[in-house]
């Protein structure tokens, strides 16, 4: 049988309150009627304005443990369990803890100042005198301070990747002769609007006698004029229409909140009206124009890009087709799906050769009829 | 709200119901795909259009997704320095409810605008507890439900939970601990097991 532990030893503590200030400097001692008869030099320092000692301890702070507490029976019931003091005076909470005395006179509280030490250190000027040698408390405003500083240099690093990931993705979906959008501008803008399943419209565009302005006058002209027409695109279409430039000389413009039919004849007819205003270079004078296709994502029942894309496509060789400088809708079939060769009409069959620098080129904007 | 809740939500999505959906929800709120800086500060109408677009999307109630969010919070390995911050409220369930006060000051501490629910924890009678929650965010009541389920199953505790609706701006929510050692829970010392300076 093993023997009874031995009975612990009951230690009734005398201490000097000088040392009972080394130890927990924001001590307490309250009698039974609830009377500051003590407080430790950090306790006291907080109070500095309105002495604590003779005070009723229900005047100077709120005290809760999952409800009010409120008597000193109501303290005696919640001994050993943490509590939470806030100040009537509205100078925020501390935490506390407390025991009875051997004595049977009174309670002695212990005090912290828990998760607000980086308010009060700020609020009241503590330095680490303030504190009891054992307390971790600077230990933890260490910790905070260095945290903060990490977090904030992480948080800087973050901000400069962020910028330069968006720059970085600005620079591959741009191009860069003529600052528009490029085809890969095109393709993410074009799978974000079929996924928000919105009506939207694609006018593509292709410049009429470029290549004889590249052949004749070389590429800095072709590269000039590509720009001029870039800005006669920004010109004639609205902010939030995207323009992109696809391939050499062709252009595709996403219109992600169309007009009705006439009104996107009405932006292609600006748009040609703004390309064949002569482009002056070196002494000479560039004339274009431009043929467009225009395809509309109502016109489809089940909206596929490929096929809108090559309907466009298609429709833009109509209009080469039928004399350059003008605008074609991808005409419907009866089944409702448009197609853009309504007289068997193929890339191949329209070239870009022709009409020299000084060519002209018709400025008529014709729709084809459609059939749906 | 705080880049680390929209980031929350985000993530509770994505590791629950897969990128895919994520990505669904994040269009029909209007965001990009590559989602929440947890560094940053966003409206509080960002986190609301994302938890609307996000019930639309799953189909359920809102108040049935934010609760899901919140058992997310505990109970998924994604999140597991979450639980164990949790856990640090205390060694029984009983004593982590009474600790529930302390969250958003604690919570502070580590980010300081981060925005946490105040709580404020009543005892109706013994173990038995009202627990005040009040947030900008409509429904952070229904994310601590959901936290506080899966927090009583993390420490074996058999709990009564019920969401009693709001009194001025105060979500209120019933806990009734009816056993705190009633399955085995998870296991947490409070020491890490690999020490987060050693970079793990």
């Amino acid at each position: 049988m093993p023997s009874k532990p031995p009975k612990p030893q009951v230690v009734a503590l005398q201490l000097h309150a000088k040392s009972l200030d080394a130890f927990m400097p924001m001590f307490l001692v309250v009698d039974m009627g609830g009377r500051i008869t003590a407080a430790g030099k950090t306790i006291a320092k907080l109070f500095a304005a309105a002495p604590l000692i003779g005070k009723s301890l229900f005047a100077v702070f709120d005290l809760r443990r999952v409800g009010p507490i409120r008597t000193m029976a109501a303290v005696a019931a919640r001994a050993g369990q943490p509590l939470t003091l806030t100040r009537c005076d509205g100078g925020g909470a501390l935490r506390g803890l407390a025991m009875p005395m051997a004595d049977g006179q009174g309670f002695l509280f212990n005090l912290s100042f828990g998760i607000g030490v980086i308010d009060a250190v700020r609020q009241f000027g503590l330095t680490d005198a303030d504190f009891a040698a054992t307390d971790l408390a600077i230990e933890m405003l260490y910790v905070v301070e260095a945290k903060t500083a990490v977090m904030g240099e992480l948080g800087r690093l973050n901000h400069s990747l962020k910028g330069a990931k968006s720059a970085a993705e600005a620079r591959a979906m741009t191009d860069t002769l003529t600052g528009l959008g490029n085809r890969r501008a095109l393709d993410m803008a074009l799978a974000d609007v079929i996924a928000k399943g919105g009506r939207f419209a694609m006018l593509h565009l292709d410049l009429d006698f470029f290549k004889a302005v590249n052949d004749t006058l070389g590429h800095a002209a072709g590269d000039h004029v590509l720009c001029a027409a870039a800005a006669t695109l920004r010109e004639a279409t609205r902010g939030h229409d995207l323009i992109t430039r696809v391939g050499g000389d062709e252009f595709v413009i996403l219109l992600t909140r169309p007009p009705d039919k006439p009104g996107m004849l009405r932006i292609a007819n600006r748009i040609i009206a703004g390309l064949e205003v002569p482009i002056p270079w070196e002494g000479q004078v560039c004339r274009i124009s431009g043929s467009i296709g225009i395809v509309v994502s109502s016109d489809y029942a089940a909206v596929q890009e490929a096929a809108m894309q090559a309907d466009a496509d298609a429709a833009l060789y109509a209009s080469k087709r039928a004399g350059r400088g003008q605008a074609t809708f991808a005409a419907v079939r009866p089944d409702g799906r448009p197609d853009g060769r309504p007289d068997g009409i193929s890339a191949a069959d329209v070239g870009d050769a022709g009409l020299g620098v000084d060519g002209t080129a018709q400025g008529t904007v014709v729709a084809m009829p459609r059939a749906g | 709200m705080h880049g680390l809740i929209n980031r929350a939500v985000q993530c509770f999505l994505r590791d629950t119901y897969g990128a895919e959906r994520w990505l669904r929800v994040a269009r029909a709120a209007g965001f990009g795909s590559d989602g929440f800086d947890t560094m940053a500060v966003y409206d509080l109408s960002v986190t609301e259009a994302l938890l609307d677009a996000a019930a639309v999307q799953l189909d359920r109630p809102r108040d049935v997704v934010l609760e899901d969010l919140g058992t997310y919070l505990v109970s998924h390995p994604t999140v597991e320095p979450l639980r164990r911050l949790l856990r640090f409220g205390g060694a029984t369930y009983l004593d982590f409810v009474l600790s529930l006060e302390d969250l958003p000051g604690r919570s502070r501490l580590a980010v300081p605008d981060i925005d946490i629910p105040e709580l404020l924890l009543e005892e109706a009678e013994a173990d038995v507890f009202v627990l005040g929650c009040r947030s900008p965010l409509r429904g952070a009541g229904h994310v601590m439900m959901g936290l506080l389920r899966a927090m009583a199953d993390d420490y074996g505790a058999l709990v009564l939970l019920d969401h009693l609706g709001a009194v001025d701006g105060s979500e209120r929510l019933h806990i009734q601990v009816l056993e705190t050692s009633f399955a085995a829970g998870r296991r947490f010392d409070l020491a890490s097991a690999t020490s987060p300076v050693a970079g793990g």
